[in-house]
């Protein structure tokens, strides 16, 4: 210890600094009563990386998405972020730290306009009173830069399409200088068009490399498409992960497939 | 295509500094539709007719105590109730036990100042945040709890009317002598105290509309009532937000109650109760705010309570029967909600 002649609050920044990884999931597990929902999972996301999480309906991914945003806290297991270990108090907190999620039903309020929902619970105030202005003025910028075209900002949320609902949460995200980004099934219940428009935004991102994303997703193609690396979640447990590039829609189906396969051997035994 | 490019352009694309070239039509029909697009545009045309109904058709109408008549003792305790129901039924919710803070609130004064030796200004601040409590009650048993604030404040409301019947033996008391020097401040059928409602009234609405459009509360309320997972999701607390409006609600109540006993002079148990709450939440209804959270405007539930006000007092001017009176609410109720709806469609469909 005396030896070292780096303060430990130094140490501890190159740590930080050192470290890959962006977040950090370790040994978590989720119980609800009986139910054990996630049973020691591990998950690293690299910083900018793009992680692709996917799995069957209840394997557990949105509940490891929640956890991981500070929706709920984990039964036991720790988050690191950034080399830190970190104990999230609310979704609030996770937010100050960087850690944004965009759940499926987006969190938007249909009856605000754009700009409201982009700023939504970090209204820019003057004195008591909203700074509409700014607030406009800024979330023109924010849409510019990453390259989304609505019509006009002032429309109510429920007036846009899908994709552009989605775009606007991610992009609020972003644009709260998320570091972490957590996305819950961006491209549910989308077409080709919209979706596409999504995986283009989430390219740039990557490309702007500020950001590192987990993405939760059904399609296996779209996945590939757009994430660096891919974790495989199976009755709570992650029991795949691979490079993007070394795997194929093929091997992703096939495990899938065997699993089902084996569902219906085990409703077939105890029947 | 060319369709979606005008649009851009009309909603959002053109910078305000430079009107369109192309005369007064152009100008006009643009006004019109930034008018129709106001939640409250029907609801204003409607007040303004009957305004100039019944202005032509009695000469008593637009005296100065009639119209004091109308604004201070039909309006404002209609108004203040108003304000509370918007806010509670943009986060989807409402209060049906507000008329009972409203009957119970000045015998609270009375008995405060006669029998407690009170003084008069303690004493009002004591009934004031009553409501408060009572507003907290009616928020703890529907956030916390988890009631329906349809059940939760039916049954506060029976107790606290249950209470004043108690308390008062159902007879009606006098306003305390001690306090009687405020009556200014509250109501009173004449002078300029015949104004003091109203103003109270306007007061209030201008504020809590600028609260409910202008603010931070009032951004969370309407998320609250519109998107009440996603609003939890983002952050804001949903527990809180319910908790105000409730609070607001009941110091409403509490407040009218002080006025109505002023501005009547009398403090009486049948004062109150359900009425002015369903006049309330008919004012705000037929003022543009919906049932279903999300939505709402005080300064629609304020012209909303103008018009019941107006309709009340111009056909007993008119010395006609006050009997088919509800019939014609129930009908305004119906049909404004009906025109409420189109109209939302019409501006989703963004055809506005």
């Amino acid at each position: 210890m005396t030896t070292n002649p780096t303060p430990d609050g130094d140490a501890v920044t190159t740590a930080a600094a050192a470290d890959p990884d962006a977040l950090r999931a370790e040994h978590i597990n989720k119980r609800f009563g009986a139910v054990t929902a996630l049973h020691d999972v591990n998950l690293h996301l690299g910083k900018g990386e793009v992680l692709g999480l996917l799995g069957d309906n209840g394997a557990g991914k949105s509940t490891l998405l929640k956890i991981m945003c500070g929706f709920q806290p984990p039964s036991s297991g720790r988050l690191v972020l950034n080399g830190e270990e970190v104990v999230l108090k609310s979704v609030d907190h996770a937010r100050e730290l960087g850690i944004d999620a965009v759940y499926q039903d987006l969190a938007l309020i249909n009856q605000l306009s754009v700009y409201h929902n982009m700023f939504l619970n970090r209204e820019i105030v003057r004195g008591r009173l909203l700074n509409n202005r700014a607030m406009k003025r800024i979330t023109q910028e924010q849409l510019d830069r990453i390259g989304i075209d609505i019509p006009s900002i002032d429309v109510e949320v429920a007036k846009l399409s899908g994709g552009q609902r989605q775009a606007i949460a991610v992009a609020r995200s972003v644009s709260s200088d998320a570091k972490v980004l957590l996305l819950d099934e961006p491209l549910a219940a989308m077409g080709a068009k919209e979706a596409a428009m999504i995986l283009e935004l989430i390219k740039d991102l990557k490309q702007q490399g500020e950001v590192s994303i987990v993405m939760i997703a059904h399609n296996y193609g779209q996945a590939l498409e757009v994430c660096d690396r891919i974790n495989l979640l199976q009755h709570g447990e992650i029991t795949f992960d691979k490079l993007s590039k070394d795997t194929s829609v093929q091997e992703l189906n096939d495990i899938v497939i065997e699993e089902y396969r084996r569902a219906l051997a085990d409703r077939q035994k105890s029947a | 295509m060319s369709e979606t490019a005008e649009q851009h352009a009309e909603v959002g694309g053109q910078p305000p500094a430079k009107p369109p070239a192309s005369g007064t039509g152009n100008v006009l029909r643009r006004a019109g539709a930034v008018f129709i697009r106001q939640r409250e545009a029907t609801i204003l045309v409607v007040t303004v007719a009957l305004l100039v109904y019944f202005s032509v058709a009695s000469s008593s109408f637009l005296t100065a105590s009639n119209i004091s008549n109308l604004l201070s003792g039909y309006a404002a305790p209609i108004i203040l109730l108003a304000i509370g129901e918007v806010l509670l039924l943009i986060c989807g919710e409402i209060d049906l036990s507000v008329g009972f803070v409203l009957t119970f609130s000045p015998f609270l004064m009375h008995y405060l100042i006669d029998y407690y030796s009170v003084p008069v200004i303690p004493a009002i601040l004591l009934c004031l945040l009553f409501g408060v409590i009572v507003g907290w009650v009616n928020a703890f048993l529907t956030v916390t709890v988890g009631l329906p604030s349809f059940i939760t404040t039916l049954g506060t409301g029976f107790i606290l009317y249950g209470l004043v019947l108690t308390t008062s033996n159902a007879y009606p008391a006098t306003i305390p002598v001690k306090a009687a020097s405020y009556a200014k401040i509250f109501g009173t059928q004449s002078g300029f105290g015949q104004w003091s409602p109203i103003i109270w009234g306007v007061v209030l609405v201008i504020i809590f509309q600028i609260v409910l459009t202008r603010t931070r509360y009032g951004l969370h309320t309407i998320a609250t009532g519109g998107n009440l997972l996603g609003a939890r999701e983002s952050g804001i607390n949903v527990a809180r937000v319910k908790y105000t409006a409730f609070m607001i609600t009941g110091f409403m109540g509490a407040l009218a109650g002080l006025q109505t006993a002023f501005y009547d002079n009398t403090i009486d148990p049948s004062a109150g109760q359900y009425t002015p709450m369903f006049f309330a939440v008919t004012a705000a209804v037929i003022g543009g705010t919906a049932m279903l959270g999300g939505t709402g405007t005080i300064i629609g539930a304020f012209l909303g309570a103008i018009v019941l006000a107006t309709l009340q007092d111009g056909l007993s001017i008119l010395g006609i029967s006050a009997n088919p009176l509800d019939i014609i609410f129930g009908a305004a109720i119906i049909i404004a909600m009906i025109a409420n709806v189109r109209l939302a469609r019409l501006r989703a469909a963004g055809r506005d």
